[in-house]
């Protein structure tokens, strides 16, 4: 029985229907399924598929946005149950986004959120035009584990770098990872203003927010 | 007759527009600044106030009145002071790509940030093409003599100082829009020479979809009242931030671009002002915008088809690849897109030299660009009768009758003088030769050939030293009110 609700919940995030993915959500607390199981056997598979597929070009943004939505709509179902039996999902991590100082240039950042968010990271999304000190206030107030910051234009690019010297300014890195990412940036541009990562599209941003996130967790397992 | 290709029906373009003034009513436009509220306020406009930004609904007929008052066609002038570029009617021109930050190193191929020395050989080359009309600020200077804080301005004084050709630019904020103005006012000897002749088109960018920022929409304002033409480069990414559709985009472009015309005429009657665009397809696979997609280019083809339609000015984005290298990717795309642009008849179409989707110049694949530019100018020519026969225009009779069954039409006077206009002489860089006892060689290293040649033979234009010491005054009084020092380029 539970195998055979897994895989449909796995189906129901690859096929991006979010209805389905309510009713599987429900039926399985109605059944007594465990939601953490529910999550990790089930509903987490099917994004995991999903951004394999994406990376091998058989599927696409679109899908892939679908997809996050329905796995949103199965969180919604299973959080409460979760927090009731003190099972919370783990997080993977916790990020800030938003885009730089004077951009408002918002689809990539809201794909990154969207499937970072989905991938089980906790994002704290600051919106479009944010100032250096705003991303500061946000990153403290959290405690976040990444701060990542979009720039479509060549012009605003420099928002990035004006936030990663305000991030060192404040004694948050190195512990705070800085990230960035937006068409015109590129892994130069990255290196040039001594940012932890960059990426070209969403699914390499999970990639790289999750191996920055092994590295802080190898580190702290090293020094304890 | 003159090639066209038309991808619109006349009742799609109605449709199009009919759904186009829908939108500026429902959800209505995006406008970011008191003084835009105020201006469309004072015309009866309804803004809404629930937000920071306001929501405008435009109505039709305003929009109507704004369009009657646009100028049909008007005339970009050189340093000379004679009529150099058409906006108008169905007459074709090109220049290179803008605002890039990488540049194509030919040794290394890398990609590396682009410096004044490579605007300064964009300009070069690009002067001395005809197959462009214009030059483009096409770079951003990320050297060090060059603040990015008045990046804009000193991108534009070094066009002006290596070039007499009109030039396409644009602002990078709503503040450092007045200093470029005044610099070309100092280079046209005074701001009414300027609005009389205008010597340059400034690209202005809504943000889609339907919303024109401060920035974008103060520009607008500025550049109305100051009789400055404003090119409108609206950039809608078919299902990224514009319906899938590409007729849904155009439509959201048209929405986009009416009401730009509408703040701007309100402004400045009568100023001039270009339905221009740089469309694209989003890809869904990188979430770019692919500008070699022929999708790209069907979108810039039918935008410009709904602006003629209006009877107005056109521009689009064309002639630029999404691939790194000046390869045969680039080339095809490149070369497909600016045939398509000339059959379109956009008077202004950009984008020439241009890899990596506009991030990336590249000086060689801009002389390749001139060969497919003026082969696409050829074909918008068609196919014209023309005649040395005296007695009348025949199309072969004539001919024949001098060389019989012969077959020695070399030899004939009409070859001799008729040959120039029937066929484009492409210079070098395409090879058309016989294999020989030398190695063939590959296009790229014709290009850079090339480049070195038209380097060698530019002469850069003598400014008078009261220019030059206006241009100096300018600068650094911009510098100061920007907070930098500058170090800029005396000559």
């Amino acid at each position: 029985m539970s195998d055979q609700i897994f895989r449909a919940m796995r189906q129901s995030i690859i096929d991006g229907a979010p209805d389905m993915a309510t009713e599987l959500a429900q039926q399985a607390l109605a059944n007594g399924v465990d939601p953490l199981e529910a999550v990790n056997q089930g509903f987490a598979a099917g994004i995991t598929f999903a951004g394999d597929q994406f990376g091998c070009g058989q599927m696409f943004l679109p899908d892939l946005l679908a997809s996050a939505e329905a796995m949103k709509a199965a969180i919604k179902i299973l959080e409460p149950e979760m927090l009731k039996r003190g099972s919370r999902r783990e997080t993977l991590g916790k990020i800030v986004l938003g885009t730089a100082r004077g951009d408002i240039h918002d689809i990539g950042k809201n794909l990154v959120a969207t499937i970072l968010s989905a991938s089980g990271f906790q994002i704290f999304d600051l919106g479009t035009s944010v100032t250096p000190e705003q991303f500061v206030a946000k990153a403290k107030e959290v405690d976040a584990d990444i701060v990542g910051v979009s720039a479509l234009l060549t012009t605003t690019m420099a928002g990035q770098k004006a936030v990663i010297e305000a991030l060192d300014r404040n004694g948050l890195r190195p512990r705070v990872k800085a990230i960035i990412g937006g068409a015109a940036v590129t892994s130069k541009w990255a290196a040039e203003i001594g940012a932890d990562g960059y990426s070209r599209n969403a699914i390499d941003a999970l990639e790289l927010a999750k191996n920055l996130m092994n590295r802080v967790m190898n580190k702290g397992t090293a020094q304890a | 007759m003159r090639p066209r290709i038309q991808l619109l029906s006349p009742e799609l373009i109605g449709r199009i527009l009919r759904e186009a003034f829908e939108l500026l009513m429902n959800p209505g436009v995006r406008v970011g600044s008191a003084p835009v509220v105020e201006l469309l306020r004072s015309a009866g406009v309804e803004v809404g106030v629930a937000a920071s930004d306001g929501v405008a609904r435009i109505p039709e007929p305003l929009v109507r009145q704004c369009l009657a008052s646009a100028p049909r066609d008007f005339y970009l002038y050189n340093r000379q002071g004679e009529k150099a570029v058409h906006y108008g009617g169905d007459d074709v021109q090109f220049d290179p790509g803008s605002c890039c930050v990488q540049m194509l190193d030919p040794d290394t191929l890398e990609a590396r940030p682009s410096e004044t020395r490579d605007l300064v050989r964009i300009v070069q080359v690009t002067e001395t093409l005809p197959q462009f009309a214009a030059q483009s600020t096409a770079v951003v200077c990320s050297d060090s003599d060059a603040p990015s804080a008045i990046g804009d301005l000193y991108r534009l004084l070094v066009v002006l100082q290596h070039s007499d050709k009109p030039v396409v630019t644009g602002s990078f904020s709503a503040a450092g829009l007045q200093g470029m103005i005044d610099l070309l006012a100092a280079d046209s000897g005074s701001a009414d020479k300027l609005r009389q002749q205008p010597r340059a088109v400034f690209d202005v960018c809504p943000s889609p979809p339907l919303n024109w920022s401060e920035f974008g929409s103060h520009n607008l304002l500025d550049l109305a009242r100051a009789g400055v033409p404003a090119e409108i480069v609206s950039m809608p990414l078919a299902g990224g931030t514009a319906p899938v559709t590409l007729a849904g985009s155009v439509t959201q472009h048209a929405a986009e671009v009416l009401a730009g015309i509408t703040l701007h005429q309100l402004a400045g009657p009568g100023s001039p002002v270009v339905w221009g665009g740089a469309p694209a397809i989003f890809d869904m696979r990188t979430g770019g915008a692919p500008m070699g997609a022929v999708e790209t280019a069907m979108l810039n083809m039918a935008c410009a088809e709904v602006g003629k339609h209006l009877g107005l000015p056109t521009h689009g984005y064309l002639v630029a690849t999404d691939s790194k290298f000046v390869d045969a990717q680039a080339g095809a795309e490149s070369g497909r897109s600016a045939m398509l642009g000339a059959l379109a008849g956009i008077n202004m179409i950009s984008g020439a030299g241009m890899l990596e989707s506009l991030a990336c110049h590249s000086v060689e694949k801009l002389v390749i660009d001139a060969e497919s530019i003026a082969s696409a100018q050829r074909l918008a020519r068609g196919i014209e009768v023309r005649s040395e026969d005296v007695r009348g225009e025949t199309l072969a009779t004539a001919m024949f009758a001098q060389t019989g069954l012969s077959g020695e039409f070399l030899k004939l006077k009409e070859t001799r003088a008729l040959f120039r206009q029937e066929q484009y002489l492409p210079s070098p860089v395409i090879d058309r030769s016989a294999r020989g006892s030398e190695p063939p060689s590959d296009v790229f290293t014709r290009a850079r050939a090339r480049v070195d040649e038209l380097v060698s033979k530019y002469r850069k234009p003598s400014l008078p030293e009261d220019v030059l010491r206006k241009f100096q005054a300018i600068v650094d009084r911009e510098a100061d009110r920007a907070g930098v020092a500058a170090a800029l380029p005396r000559n």
